[in-house]
């Protein structure tokens, strides 16, 4: 059994309660950092850890803390971005839905550190049911005197509000997700300056995730140092993976980054093993944006290595062998999955969600979109595969936010490692109508039976 | 005409209050859901002029952001709304097996109502609920883990509650 540092108590019978939640040691950060450090401790402790934002950029937490400007009498806000729109991803659902006061905790030792005394937390709309669990822990860490005027008797005031979206993945990116808040469409701001400088109502701010502002609190109880011995490398502390897809056990599962992906794929502990017997074809093993991988290079490096559940690891090759720890959203597909339909399904994502400001973005997504839909239902020609290749090199990094980047991606690799699967699709426009083209011969190192 | 009631009234003024003087713009988001809530599920123009006035914002700021976000009805729709989400980790999970299931059941396609105004068919993107799938959003709440026969369940559940 790995360390659990966030869900360890999940399943304690009333944890959603502050009684509960206080009676298993709940609140101690709080007091810790409030009554015995300086919000400048709290950050150096964040530091020390190594957390890194567990969102999908992967930014070290306590440096971006760093970077906020504190200029005399103005404001500064903390947001808490729970906007979890990446398709693969509902680890922070999880977290807010049975474990509200953790976040609440977190999020009041990082306003702290901040200085923030009005903390937002941003959640998509969707979750509207949250909503009420995350009020209702608000109301009791009030009522309690973690939230108010003076906190503790150190004179810290603080207040959280709950503010729901109204359905746009692009929100979660913190400059669209800072127009949300600020009542207007979610259009990213161009960078800089950054928020930590101009954010909210042009304030200093910082937005971090659920998750990363959950794990704040074993680091203040534990300390930095404590928390940077878990894990491996720059890969510190647990990190929450959602597991969905083909396998037999989907749902939210907290690794300390030490497990290899071959572990967590087929061990009882985890996801355990594949759905119905059949086998392992690909995986996109950090959220939809991140670039899908045939089995063989899921499990083992271009190297031959053991491919490891970590930041480095999973990246390791770069995009041309390897892909991204991204939010933790692991998809997997098994040997029925046809490629070509899946890429589809994230491309419409991506038309469907570009805010529309940057023309690459908003028309590379919705030619890719038209394309892939040709291969799919046996329209495509094979001048097509190239065509899409190029559409997504053109909108990768022509783009003000990232959204550009993450619906290129996963096109990008898709073609990468399954080009025969879409040229099958074109060579074959009636069959690949009522069958898939099955494992591909590079999916798996054991002899197949031919299947196309 | 559209008019909250004096408790929804309060309700608005304690959102404006969550944000700095007057940055009360920042509570549009969650007064047109509360305006949809109130008002038939859908947001009219009259809808949203309505909360442009309370807001004390233009009307084209309202407008902008209603049709921006996904969540806002521009045209009326059933009492029940199904949102089957369809993106790939639903999708290998027979999400499209459950559309069709719907569109066959209820006798509608994508978008439309059925003529009793009791239910609309929707297709959504990612709800965040891809280890549960295949799922659709139902008001405030998602149905997770759909099969044929819990759709077919959902809908008696609906029909017997709307009194059909």
């Amino acid at each position: 059994m790995g360390r659990k540092l966030l869900l360890e108590k999940a399943h304690v019978e009333g944890i959603r309660t502050y009684e509960v939640y206080r009676r298993e040691g709940g609140y101690r950060s709080v007091e810790k950092a409030l009554k015995t450090m300086s919000p400048d401790q709290v950050t150096e402790e964040v530091k020390k850890s190594g957390l890194r934002g567990r969102g999908g950029a992967g930014f070290p937490a306590g440096m971006k803390w760093s970077f906020l400007a504190k200029p005399e009498g103005v404001p500064r806000y903390l947001v808490c971005n729970a906007d979890e729109s990446e398709p693969g991803t509902f680890k922070d659902r999880y977290l807010m839905e049975f474990l509200p006061h953790l976040l609440i905790e977190g999020l009041i030792v990082a306003s702290y550190a901040l200085g923030s005394e009005r903390t937002y937390i941003y959640i998509r709309g969707e979750y509207a049911w949250i909503v009420d669990i995350l009020e209702h822990a608000i109301a009791e860490a009030n009522a309690n005197g973690f939230l108010g005027k003076n906190i503790l008797g150190t004179g810290f005031n603080c207040q959280i509000y709950v503010q729901r979206g109204a359905g746009a993945y692009i929100c979660g990116e913190e400059t669209a997700l800072i127009e949300s808040l600020e009542g207007k469409r979610g259009n990213p701001r161009i960078k800089p300056p950054f928020p930590a400088v101009k954010g909210l109502w042009d304030c200093p701010t910082v937005v971090n995730n659920v998750e990363t502002l959950a794990a704040v609190v074993p680091i203040i109880d534990m300390g930095g140092e404590e928390y940077a011995k878990i894990g491996v490398g720059k890969s510190t502390g647990t990190k929450l993976i959602s597991a969905c897809g083909n396998i037999n056990k989907p749902g939210v599962y907290e690794i300390d980054m030490t497990i290899s992906v071959e572990e967590f794929i087929y061990s009882d502990e985890y996801c355990g093993g594949i759905a119905n017997g059949k086998r392992l074809k690909a995986c996109i093993p950090g959220g939809s944006s991140v670039p899908i991988l045939p089995a063989n290079l899921l499990l083992k490096t271009a190297k031959g290595e053991q491919r490891m559940m970590n930041y480095e690891s999973l990246s390791d090759g770069g995009f041309a062998t390897g892909s991204m720890m991204g939010s933790g959203g692991f998809i997997v597909l098994d040997e029925d999955q046809c490629v070509v339909r899946n890429t589809l399904t994230l491309a419409r994502f991506y038309r469907h969600e570009s805010c529309g400001q940057c023309s690459p973005c908003r028309e590379g997504t919705g030619w890719m979109e038209k394309i892939l839909k040709n291969i799919e239902t046996g329209k495509g020609k094979m001048s097509d595969i190239d065509l899409l290749w190029d559409i997504q090199r053109k909108i990768e990094g022509n783009t003000i936010c990232p959204l550009g980047d993450a619906a290129a991606w996963p096109v990008a690799a898709a073609i990468r490692h399954f080009r025969d699967e879409f040229e099958w699709h074109v060579n074959n426009p009636v069959e690949s109508q009522h069958r898939n083209f099955g494992l591909a011969h590079y999916a798996d190192p054991l002899p197949v039976p031919v299947t196309a | 005409m559209v008019q909250f009631s004096d408790e929804q009234l309060k309700k608005v003024q304690e959102i404006v209050e969550r944000y700095p003087d007057g940055k009360q713009k920042s509570a549009l988001i969650p007064v047109l859901h509360l305006a949809q809530e109130t008002f038939g599920g859908w947001l009219s123009a009259e809808s949203l002029d309505y909360v442009a006035s309370l807001l004390k914002i233009e009307p084209i700021e309202v407008y902008e952001v209603a049709t921006f976000y996904s969540m806002y009805n521009l045209k009326p729709v059933g009492r029940y709304v199904f949102e089957v989400c369809q993106t790939g980790p639903c999708m290998v999970k027979g999400s499209d097996d459950i559309v069709d299931h719907i569109k066959t059941t209820l006798g509608i396609g994508v978008n439309e109502t059925t003529a009793d105004g009791l239910f609309t068919l929707k297709t959504v993107e990612c709800l965040g609920a891809c280890g549960y799938a295949p799922m659709m959003q139902l008001g405030k709440h998602f149905r997770e883990h759909l099969t044929k026969e819990k759709v077919d369940g959902i809908v008696a559940e609906l029909r017997a509650k709307a009194g059909n």
